[in-house]
């Protein structure tokens, strides 16, 4: 038992709590006195307190880190998360597996930009410092897991618990120092490198909604009411572009681990986060109003507030269990819901009360603003980027309501829409083309003064290009459905608008594009997003008529190709041809045959019985011993096209029993212009005998060619007699002979070697061999010694199978072009922002 | 006339605003509308055989024996399909059939949602939302001891 660890752990646990609202205290004394000497003793508290808190934070996590990496599996959180066999990657998905990993993670970034705030702010250290404090405090809470004496009540999860404590299995009381050999392991799914790199990203994204949050709310509190603006802004600018990226990486996740055979589903979770990031992106907007026209501040100001807010609320929804009956990511409940809920409602009262007192001294531009600027234009679209955020939250919440209804004594039995797809994408459709027309438009009013006359002129060009493109794409990718038709368009109206501005900036000041650019990314994210989620078709259809499975629906048998080994077929213009079972190395990138290797008692090793060579590299010598995983199970597929071999897939599937199916990730055929998306469908079962065929008996003499199943050329190459047999030695009157019979397959030669035994002269023993690819198994059944022949036994059985279905998704890297195009008009935007701030602070 | 100046009237804030509420109210309305429903399998079947296609939410537990094996599992084959025993809140013994593999964990699961509808007496489930246990219920270890 290593006790001291998580001694140590909780102990940092409980002082990053202590010392953040230390710190806390310290900065709001910092603040609000007046006196020049105490502020600035108080403030020096506040950031040793706050050091101290970053301290204790990351010792948390270290100590976490060292319980998942020694395996520790006396440890709830190891044994529950991670196992011996897990490689050393995919442990830091088990720190952020669980709840409280996943907290930590937040807490950790905003203890490295609370660091940053110190080091950069001056006047605004403290009152912002005091907003940072509350918020490690109350994330500290979540994982603070000590009970409070006299109320009886529990307060956080830790993360440090000890199994024994966290279970009540009887083994502890017969054995109270018990420690599981092996931990319960990762969720296979989330065993892949874009777990590893989307939670960090996403809470990186989330913790930087907190600056701007922090300012906004220093701002009402010191009655600085408009400086605030300038350096909560590149903040926005940052936290919009990473939390954007963090979004999609969940959902290019998605795309190459589930089967669904899309990005996103419109779950309440995944909604969850999408609406704040809908609200950063219009608080970004009506603060660049507010910078530039002085309109829009409190616009900019509730916007700012109901960003965090809802990502405050976003959290409540994932985390609580509210979910439960509405949501596929199954979340653990840590019994939080309390105190998530107060965290949410703390900061939303103290906002909006805060926001309301100061409500009438907060300046405003009473001067209407014309239709022909650029400002109503943004704000126009920061409103329709709200309304599409309140579309989603709206039905999102239902689970919320019914809550509600019910502590009020109510009942309510609304559920989310059954569809979500469907539902949520008809709305979200119109509002990506309103928004698409919007800011197009709005990208003509970049030099302030322009009239009716003048726009006409502005508008001309781009439009006729607009519409000559548009005709281009209707052309070449047949785009015939009417909503699909409007979205392109609007996507194009949106990038030709942003390149003209861009075209022209470039000459003026290229510094000032990064708005261009980012909408250009829109656009092309809009385009990418019709074409691969509208146009998106199933390739593998079943055209011979033939049904695979009997009682298997009929969308199934329709939309499935059944492949056995070596035969190919045809689909979407390729030869497509299974190959064989694969599996995968542990330490080595390739795959090794099956037929290569031979199991031993240890499932996570195998020894190799030939050299193994993949794709001309070869990576292994015979009889080397190969670290595997044993539940992953790849299928080799080519495809060709006229002959030539165009790509070599190998989808997945992970059987493991314990949970009674399979799951199969699909592997993805990259092109320039779409994707073809194969997973296997429905992988052939290895538990069952397989029923072999009534014997085929052949005569034959040593290299004389005959055929199996009369197709397959075959020749008896020479007989030897063996010493042993799989270790065994043979001795005194016993005699061994092992044939060696090579077979023509479709791509290679298979040698069989059925063994004949003569034990004490009268017994006999017959070791038949199989070769699996051909589905054959070779006996040697006698041996005629006057005619020096030898006759064989063949049995055939059915060929290996497997079924797939393969998806199309064309123009798909339109999206992912899209947006690595908006990240970088993000990093743009960005870095002028905070230079234009370093620059200015006084 | 009227009409026109009265908009002309109108500041552009204000017909912003009822704009904005306009839309509101059309999302409103149409969340109502397409809102599915938690029902139990009574009212389900009621719903279905009045001719009603629309798919509901129901709320169920897997009947466990003591061993905590889930009792009326039936996986078909080919693995393809599965059918299974949910009971709902009315303690109404219900066949579920769900034309897709088994969601893994779904063995793990003591409460499942079912969405889906009565097609004739079978309820067909076309999604499956599991509910794992939680942390402090989850009280066996595996069987790598």
């Amino acid at each position: 038992m290593h006790y001291l660890i998580g001694n140590l752990g909780h102990l940092s646990v409980i002082t990053a709590f202590v010392s953040a609202l230390l710190s806390s205290f310290a900065y709001w004394k910092a603040t609000t006195l007046a006196e020049i000497e105490k502020k600035t003793s108080w403030l020096e508290n506040g950031r040793f307190a706050f050091y101290v808190h970053v301290t204790s934070v990351l010792a948390v996590v270290a100590c976490l880190f060292v319980i998942i990496y020694s395996h520790y599996f006396e440890y709830h959180y190891a044994y529950s998360h991670s196992s011996l066999h897990l490689p050393a990657q995919y442990m830091l998905s088990c720190f952020w597996e669980g709840q409280e990993g996943s907290f930590l993670l937040w807490m950790f970034w905003h203890a490295v930009i609370g660091i940053v705030l110190i080091k950069t702010q001056k006047t605004w250290e403290a009152p912002t410092m005091v907003v940072f404090t509350l918020v490690q405090a109350f994330l500290g809470s979540m994982i603070l897991g000590v009970v409070i004496p006299v109320i009886d009540l529990k307060l956080g999860s830790s993360p440090f618990i000890l199994l024994r404590d966290a279970m009540d299995d009887p083994i502890f009381k017969i054995q109270p120092d018990f420690i599981p050999k092996d931990g319960n392991g990762l969720n296979a799914l989330l065993q892949n490198y874009w777990m590893v790199i989307h939670p960090p990203t996403l809470f990186l994204g989330f913790a930087l909604t907190l600056p701007p949050f922090a300012f906004c709310i220093a701002g009402l509190w010191q009655k600085r009411y408009v400086e605030w603006v300038k350096p909560a802004l590149p903040w926005s600018l940052l936290g919009g572009g990473i939390l954007g990226l963090g979004i999609l990486m969940g959902g290019i996740w998605a795309y190459e681990t589930l089967n669904f055979g899309g990005y996103w589903n419109w779950d309440p979770v995944e909604n969850a986060v999408y609406v704040p990031w809908l609200i950063l992106i219009a608080s970004i907007h009506t603060m660049i109003t507010y910078k530039n026209s002085g309109t829009a501040l409190k616009s900019s100001i509730i916007l700012v507030i109901a960003v965090f807010v809802l990502l405050l609320y976003s959290t409540f929804l994932a985390r609580s269990g509210i979910l439960g009956d509405a949501s596929v990511h199954s979340f653990t409940d840590l019994g939080l819901s309390g105190q998530l809920l107060i965290y949410l409602l703390f900061f939303m009262l103290v906002a909006i009360a805060l926001a309301i007192v100061r409500w009438k001294e907060i300046p405003s531009s009473e001067k209407e603003v014309s239709t022909y600027s650029r400002e109503f234009w943004i704000f126009l679209g920061a409103v329709t980027l709200c309304l599409m955020g309140f579309q989603v939250l709206l039905p999102t919440s239902i689970p919320v309501y019914n809550k509600i209804i019910s502590m009020f004594g109510g009942t309510s039995n609304l559920a989310p829409p059954a569809d979500q797809v469907g539902f949520y994408s008809k709305f979200q459709l119109w509002f990506g083309v309103a928004v698409a027309f919007i800011s197009g438009t709005g990208q003509f009013f970049w030099w302030k003064k322009i009239d009716k006359e003048k726009l006409k002129a502005e508008l001309l060009t781009p439009i006729l290009i607009t519409l000559l493109i548009f005709a281009l794409i209707i052309a070449v990718a047949k785009v015939y459905n009417i909503p699909y038709l409007i979205l392109t368009l609007a996507g194009v109206y949106l990038i030709v608008s942003n390149l003209k501005v861009l075209f022209a900036l470039v000459k003026l000041n290229p510094k000032l594009s990064g708005g261009a650019v980012a909408h250009i990314g829109i656009g092309m994210m809009l385009i990418g997003v019709m074409f691969s989620a509208g146009y998106s078709r199933v390739v593998s259809l079943n055209q011979n008529g033939m049904l695979i499975l009997k009682d298997a629906p009929t969308e199934f048998n329709r939309d499935n190709l059944l492949l056995f080994i070596n035969e190919p077929r045809s689909m979407a213009g390729y030869d497509i041809e299974y190959r064989g079972e694969r599996l995968e190395p542990r330490h080595k990138s390739g795959y090794i045959n099956k037929n290569d290797v031979e199991l031993t008692f240890d499932p996570f090793k195998v020894i190799a019985t030939k050299d193994i060579v993949f794709q001309t590299k070869q990576l292994y010598k015979a009889k080397d011993t190969i670290e595997i995983y044993p539940e992953n199970t790849f299928y080799e597929i080519e495809l060709r096209k006229e002959g030539k071999l165009a790509a070599t897939l190998f989808p997945r599937v992970q059987i493991n029993p314990a949970m009674g199916g399979f799951i199969a990730s699909p592997d993805i055929r990259r092109k320039m212009t779409s994707d073809l998306y194969t997973h296997v469908s429905l992988p052939m079962s290895r538990e069952e005998e397989p029923e072999w065929g009534k014997p085929d008996e052949v005569k034959v003499r040593a290299n004389e060619e005959f055929f199996i199943n009369s197709k397959y050329s075959a020749a008896l190459e020479e007989v030897t007699r063996i010493e042993e047999i799989e270790g065994i030695k043979i001795e005194g009157e016993d005699v061994a002979v092992q044939a060696t019979i090579k077979v023509q397959g479709e791509h290679e030669a298979y040698y069989a070697k059925p063994i004949f035994l003569i034990k004490g002269k009268t017994q006999v023993g017959r070791l038949p061999d199989e070769i699996n690819d051909l589905g054959i198994r070779i006996t040697l059944l006698n041996i005629v010694p006057e005619t020096n022949e030898f006759l064989l036994g063949i049995n055939a059985r059915q060929k290996d199978w497997v079924v797939v279905k393969a998806l199309e998704k064309p123009y798909i890297n339109i999206l992912w072009l899209g947006t690595f195009v908006l990240m970088i008009g993000f990093g743009m935007a960005m870095v002028r922002r905070f230079k234009d701030y370093s620059a200015n602070q006084d | 006339m009227l009409s026109r100046k009265l908009i002309i009237l109108m500041k552009k804030s204000h017909m912003l605003a009822i704009g904005v509420i306009a839309v509101a109210i059309v999302i409103i309305i149409s969340t109502a509308g397409d809102a599915s429903t938690y029902v139990n399998f009574d009212q389900a079947y009621r719903l279905a055989s009045n001719g009603s296609s629309t798919q509901v939410h129901v709320v169920g537990e897997l009947p466990k024996d003591a061993a905590g094996n889930i009792q009326g599992l039936e996986n078909s084959e080919d693995k393809l399909s599965f059918s299974f025993t949910l009971i709902d809140d009315n303690n109404k013994e219900q066949k579920v059939y769900y034309n897709e593999p088994m969601p893994p964990d779904f063995t793990k699961s003591e409460k499942v949602v079912v969405i889906g509808l009565y097609e004739s007496d079978r309820f067909i489930a076309k999604k499956i939302l599991l509910k794992c246990p939680s942390k402090y219920n989850e009280q066996k270890l595996n069987a790598t001891i």
